[in-house]
């Protein structure tokens, strides 16, 4: 489907080596390279640069406002369907530039997946061909791939017992809580390397909340993900590490601070970052 | 104030629609079922059969379709997504105006423009492409069902690709994102995800099409032909129902003859609220299965 020869990680060896001293740490998945997005020439999202360890789950905390959705669209190319964004730096996935050219937005997506804050299903679709649809977008046709993979996609968002048998109805007979996890099953179902998440469960109830929570933690070692949520419970819950982003003096997001989930609610090194876990602001 | 306006409005439909039943009657009593079945209308031997123009309106009804959805479907998208800002805006505007245009003068443009191109470009190609028989047999004279239904398709285009724009318009952004998100191209976002989830709403604008070439009258009476006979090919020239009335209404002077056009009228009533029914049947079945507000 997409022409793009799959670039090497050779560019990753042109960079320092990071964290060569403790050997568990993880390989950067993602590394975001002073990023910033505008609309229409104002500045949303300032010259955020940090890594995303490969297979954990970095949360973007921060209030409203403060860019954490934007930044994280500019991670799949999303923006490219805004004409009046703009998105500067570079976002490098296993060293590749995406938007280098090298890197066909559409097979990015297919490796960079999202999941966004109301549970968006096709409502035309059933919800096999819910799962199926971002395969079938990339070109599969076998039926038995297609089988194969949504039971494995809705074994792994936790919703094959409850939909088995009724695969073949519309998607809008789920709960909330159900479409949501379907719609992480559909893009499970791509088997990407990252999952982009937009405050995931701001739609649901506690209860669906909570299952959404412990998906995450399942999916965790085999999918590597970037949770955008104000909720600092779940932030500490969910994630390995933390980036926290607050709104500049003018009005754009900065990153102030990233580091492991522990440090950032214990130990912060930044005053603003202590005042918002503690919940004095935002 | 509101119910009285719902009586007066219900009033005046059943209130027209007995009158024409009443004026109808002796046709029909004269008649009967014959009526809907025969294929002769013929003053001189006072047989009238309303067959060939039940028949003539769906078929040129259904031509028109043809032409219109795909053509429709495609501006209707053009517009809402793929054609730059500016050239939105010109083609937009330039299709609301085609809804403008009095009947009578596509009739006219059916007539002197479209008329010769049937006759010696576009007929002929489709005769060729059929071998000169089944639906593309006879004489090839540009006026007829096959042009009846072209300017059909250009008279309802308007008010088709305005309604389907919108609905397609109205696809909330996160469908279109969550396409994208699993590697949809832009196409295969359109096709598999916009359109399905517009369809409702351009059911509706097929419908309200449909009933709009149903009654369609001026325009198809000036280049139909106007021959009460069964048509047996595309070519050849046909009435339907609204076109008969209009043009033998003021010399109906045969015994039944003006019944018999007003029982027409009756059964071409009974067709436009039969397929405004049975439309809104179909959009409320389709639009019960949306997903549930999250
Ligand atoms: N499509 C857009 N057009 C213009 N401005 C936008 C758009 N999307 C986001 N913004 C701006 O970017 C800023 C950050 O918004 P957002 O990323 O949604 O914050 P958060 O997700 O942290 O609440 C806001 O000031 C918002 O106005
Ligand atoms: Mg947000």
């Amino acid at each position: 489907m997409v022409d793009q020869p799959e670039v090497a990680s050779a560019t990753l060896d042109a960079l320092p080596p990071a964290a060569a001293s403790s050997e568990p740490e993880p390989e950067s998945i993602l590394m975001l390279r002073k990023v910033s997005v505008s609309f229409s020439g104002k500045l949303a999202v300032r010259d955020v640069t940090f890594d995303v360890p490969e297979k954990r789950v970095t949360a973007l905390i921060g209030p409203s406002g403060s860019g954490k959705t934007t930044l994280l669209r500019a991670l799949n190319r999303l923006h490219d369907t805004v004409s009046s964004a703009r998105v500067t730096g570079s976002v490098l996935l296993n060293g590749t530039d995406i938007y280098g050219g090298a890197l066909h937005p559409t097979l990015l997506r297919s490796r960079v997946g999202m999941v966004f804050q109301r549970p968006n299903p096709f409502p035309a679709m059933s919800i096999y061909d819910n799962v199926v649809s971002g395969l079938r977008f990339n070109g599969v046709r076998k039926k038995s791939l297609l089988d194969e993979a949504a039971e494995s996609a809705l074994i792994a968002a936790a919703l094959w017992e409850s939909v088995r048998n009724r695969m073949t109805a519309r998607a809008g007979v789920l709960s909330g809580g159900e479409q949501q996890r379907l719609c992480i099953a559909r893009s499970l179902a791509v088997e990407p390397e990252v999952l982009l998440m937009d405050e995931p469960t701001s739609a649901l109830d506690p209860q669906a909340t909570r299952r959404i929570e412990e998906l995450i933690d399942e999916l965790s070692d085999r999918v590597t993900m970037v949770i955008v949520t104000h909720n600092m419970q779940q932030a500490s819950r969910v994630s390995h590490r933390c980036a926290f982003m607050l709104m500049g003096d003018d009005r754009a997001g900065e990153l102030i601070e990233v580091g492991p989930t522990d440090q950032i609610f214990g130990s912060p090194t930044d005053q603003r970052t202590s005042d918002y876990v503690q919940g004095r602001f935002g | 104030m509101l119910g009285a306006a719902v009586v007066i409005f219900l009033a005046l439909l059943l209130g027209l629609a007995a009158d024409l039943v009443y004026q109808a009657a002796p046709a029909f009593a004269h008649f009967g079922f014959a009526f809907v079945t025969g294929t002769q209308w013929n003053p001189v031997t006072t047989s009238y059969g309303a067959l060939p123009f039940i028949v003539g309106t769906l078929e040129t009804t259904a031509i028109a379709m043809m032409i219109a959805i795909p053509i429709g479907l495609g501006t209707a998208l053009s517009l809402a997504y793929l054609l730059p800002k500016r050239l939105r805006l010109v083609l937009g505007t330039a299709v609301e105006l085609l809804a403008a245009v009095p009947s009578v003068i596509y009739g006219l443009w059916g007539l002197l423009v479209v008329a010769p191109w049937s006759r010696t470009i576009i007929e002929p190609v489709i005769g060729f492409i059929f071998g000169h028989s089944g639906p593309a047999s006879g004489p090839e004279i540009g006026i007829g069902l096959l042009l009846a239904g072209i300017i059909l398709a250009v008279m309802v285009l308007p008010t088709m690709v305005a309604i389907s724009r919108d609905v397609l318009m109205a696809v909330p952004s996160e469908q279109i994102e969550g396409a994208l998100a699993l590697g949809a191209t832009r196409w295969q976002t359109l096709w598999r995800v916009v359109v399905p989830h517009a369809r409702t709403g351009i059911l509706g604008a097929v419908t309200l099409s449909i009933g709009r070439a149903f009654g369609e009258t001026m325009a198809v009476a000036m280049i139909i032909g106007n021959t009460p006979s069964l048509a047996h090919s595309l070519f050849s020239p046909a009435a339907t129902m609204a076109s008969i009335i209009a043009n033998q209404f003021t010399e109906a002077v045969e015994p039944f003859e003006l019944q018999s056009l007003i029982a027409i009228a009756v059964l071409l009533l009974v067709m436009s609220l039969l397929v405004n029914v049975a439309a809104r049947l179909l959009v409320r079945s389709v639009g019960r299965t949306h997903v549930s507000a999250a």
